[in-house]
């Protein structure tokens, strides 16, 4: 795959504490092509952000300790030092997070949040600057963007924060936009507008996008390709279409099944019993074994993430099961 | 200045005016709960009853005491603070003249108390849990703990009576002799700046980690900023509120603390006139000074009132 833009291959995070260190995610491997879409959902605490933020070199140097690599157009972002991983922060991958109001500094207008953006990336002018930051705002869908540049954070709504947040993150244009949960925190009508301005701007700037989220709904909107995590692995990854019809993995079906849709009215949702194991009681073997309603002796073995046909699945039961998936009108009402 | 400052500047001076009333009640209360009869002092070991009475009559003594009170309001409002039960001479010029002395060690210490603190504190925030962090964390610990008159009496012994460097007590105006005046001014400084020292590098240090563990932190390394754009442009900005307050209370602080500094460098300021005058029983001069100095303090939270409006965006009314 020496096409792809992102190409993530055995990533693992580790986080100390003390003399202790604790194994978040296990030789996670993934790649993304040019304006691709891709979705990686799970539950929480699946290593989602965690991953997200390696992907961006911002989990804490002392704290954490990364192995595998990160190929970026061929360099492995990985291996960079602190100032050339700044280079290519906001430049060339950038990120939005669950959270506007805290994510946005309280004290300086969104204006000046967004242009200082492009400069420290670009040799500009303060008024080219702030002209590129009204431009932003204007492409993000915020109205009378002159008057906003002078706003601060907390004179905007949840949802205008947020694509506030998004104009910063594509001021310069960047490759790649790694997206964290970026309409967890918004009403479902603010949601999809936001969900909408994003995928519209990778449309129009040709930028690939990793969708972080556990709505399998705005998934199945935004998303050309899915990856599934599970307890900090990937467990099954492939083509949107066809892990909505056809999951291969008991999880990826889990999540798909407890989707509530319309016509089901009253029809008890069916969930995934349990919930997802701490690294101090991580299952050998399979690790979804305990909450797997096809677990057999044979998954008592560690499983490794094998080729299904059209994507990879992390389960020796995939050939004989037959799993439910979610309609795919259901799913995109 | 906007329009939004000048409408804050307003409804803060519409809210000072009670507290200066409130202050003006308790400064003149006080002083009634204090035994012994300023009439009988002035009119010394063997006055009779009626000379007593006349005294009394003089200063209004007699009178009820809630008009003792208008009066005095009245012309402490005009710039009268009474004369001196003593010396005769007014209280406002009494003060006026030793203020100076006060302010220039208040000052000497303030600037201090930031130029050390700020940096410290700084740079223990920015090394969370290394060697360097505990040193200052200790050396806060210290500075708060110890008393600076204390202090102030090692400071005098090692470089003034030691090392001659400095003069051990005393003090000169800054006017007609600078130098004198800075070289007397310099160990009550340092002995005075050490609490205010340990303060706001403390309060700075906790503020700054805060707000670099802050999700905002975070989208600034996610942007891709400079570390000296985000710790000395985002996070200075973000904890000059804390800043400011902690800075407004030391100040506070340290005027209260001249007291007990200038009576171990004999330094003729208003701390020292406050303590004479309350043991010589002199009322007026009591009452002036603390109420000039209870006016400073109110002036100077209302200018750190202001300059945080200004600096923060979410300040409102």
């Amino acid at each position: 795959m020496t096409d792809a833009l992102l190409d993530v291959r055995d990533l693992s995070i580790h986080f100390r504490s003390g003399a202790r260190e604790v194994q978040v995610t296990r030789k996670v491997s993934f790649t993304i092509a040019p304006g691709e879409v891709v979705g990686l959902v799970g539950e929480s605490g699946c290593g989602k952000t965690v991953t997200g933020l390696a992907l961006m070199g911002l989990l804490p140097r002392g704290r954490s300790r990364v192995t595998g690599n990160i190929f970026l157009g061929g360099e492995d972002f990985a291996a960079m030092s602190p100032r050339q991983m700044r280079r290519v922060r906001g430049r060339r991958i950038s990120m939005i997070f669950q959270e506007p109001m805290s994510a946005l500094d309280p004290v300086f207008t969104i204006g000046e949040q967004i242009s200082e953006t492009l400069r420290a990336h670009r040799d500009v002018s303060v008024g080219e600057a702030r002209a590129r930051a009204i431009e932003a705002l204007t492409q993000v869908g915020i109205p009378e963007p002159e008057l906003r540049y002078d706003a601060y954070p907390h004179q905007l709504s949840g949802g205008m924060r947020q694509r506030a947040m998004i104009a910063i993150a594509l001021v310069c244009e960047p490759q790649l936009l790694i997206a964290d949960e970026p309409t967890t925190a918004l009403d479902v009508t603010v949601q999809a507008q936001i969900v909408e301005v994003l995928g519209g701007l990778c449309a129009r700037l040709g930028m690939a996008m990793l969708f972080i989220t556990h709505d399998l709904g705005l998934v199945a909107e935004t998303c050309s390709r899915l990856v599934t995590m599970y307890a900090g692995e990937v467990v099954e990854e492939g083509h949107i279409d066809d892990v909505l019809v056809r999951p291969r993995h008991p999880y990826s079906s889990g999540l798909l099944r407890s989707l509530p849709a319309l016509a089901q009215r009253k029809a008890t949702l069916p969930a995934i019993p349990g919930r997802v194991p701490t690294v101090a009681e991580m299952p050998a073997g399979c690790r979804f074994r305990p909450r797997c309603a096809h677990a057999r002796s044979v998954c008592e073995d560690p499983q490794s993430l094998v080729d299904s046909g059209n994507g990879h699945v992390r389960c020796c039961r995939q050939e004989e099961l037959v799993l439910p998936g979610a309609l795919r009108g259901e799913v995109a009402a | 200045m906007t329009k939004r400052q000048i409408v804050l500047l307003a409804s803060r001076l519409v809210q000072v005016l009670p507290v200066v009333v409130l202050a003006t009640v308790v400064i003149f209360g006080l002083l009634q709960l204090v035994p012994g009869d300023p009439a009988a002092v002035i009119a010394g070991e063997y006055a009779t009853a009626e000379r007593i009475a006349e005294i009394r009559h003089q200063l209004g003594l007699d009178q009820p005491l809630w008009r003792q009170y208008l009066g005095w309001l009245f012309a402490a409002m005009h710039g009268d603070l009474s004369t001196s039960l003593i010396t005769g001479q007014p209280v406002v010029e009494e003060v006026l003249r030793r203020l100076p002395n006060t302010l220039l060690i208040v000052c000497g210490a303030l600037m201090l108390s930031i130029s050390v603190g700020v940096p410290l504190g700084l740079t223990a925030a920015t090394h969370v849990d290394s060697p360097v962090d505990r040193v200052v964390t200790t050396i806060a610990s210290l500075g708060v703990a110890v008393p600076n008159f204390w202090f102030g009496m090692i400071l005098v012994g090692f470089f003034a009576l030691g090392l001659g460097l400095f003069p051990t007590t005393g003090a000169a105006s800054l006017f007609q002799d600078p130098r004198a005046a800075v070289m007397h001014a310099a160990l009550p400084s340092v002995a005075l700046a050490m609490g205010g020292t340990a303060e706001i590098a403390r309060q700075l240090r906790s503020a700054m980690i805060e707000v670099l563990g802050s999700q905002y932190v975070r989208t600034l390394h996610a942007k891709g900023l400079p570390q000296s754009s985000i710790l000395w442009r985002h996070g200075l900005k973000n904890v000059s509120l804390t800043l400011l307050t902690v800075i407004g209370l030391v100040f506070n602080r340290t005027l209260g603390a001249t007291v007990a500094i200038e009576a171990v460098f004999a330094i003729p300021g208003t701390g020292t006139l406050v303590v004479t005058s309350a043991t010589n029983k002199d009322f007026p001069i009591v009452q002036g000074t603390v109420f000039v100095l209870v006016m400073i303090v109110i002036g100077c939270n209302l200018l750190i009132d202001l300059l945080c409006t200004v600096l923060d965006p979410r300040v409102d009314k």
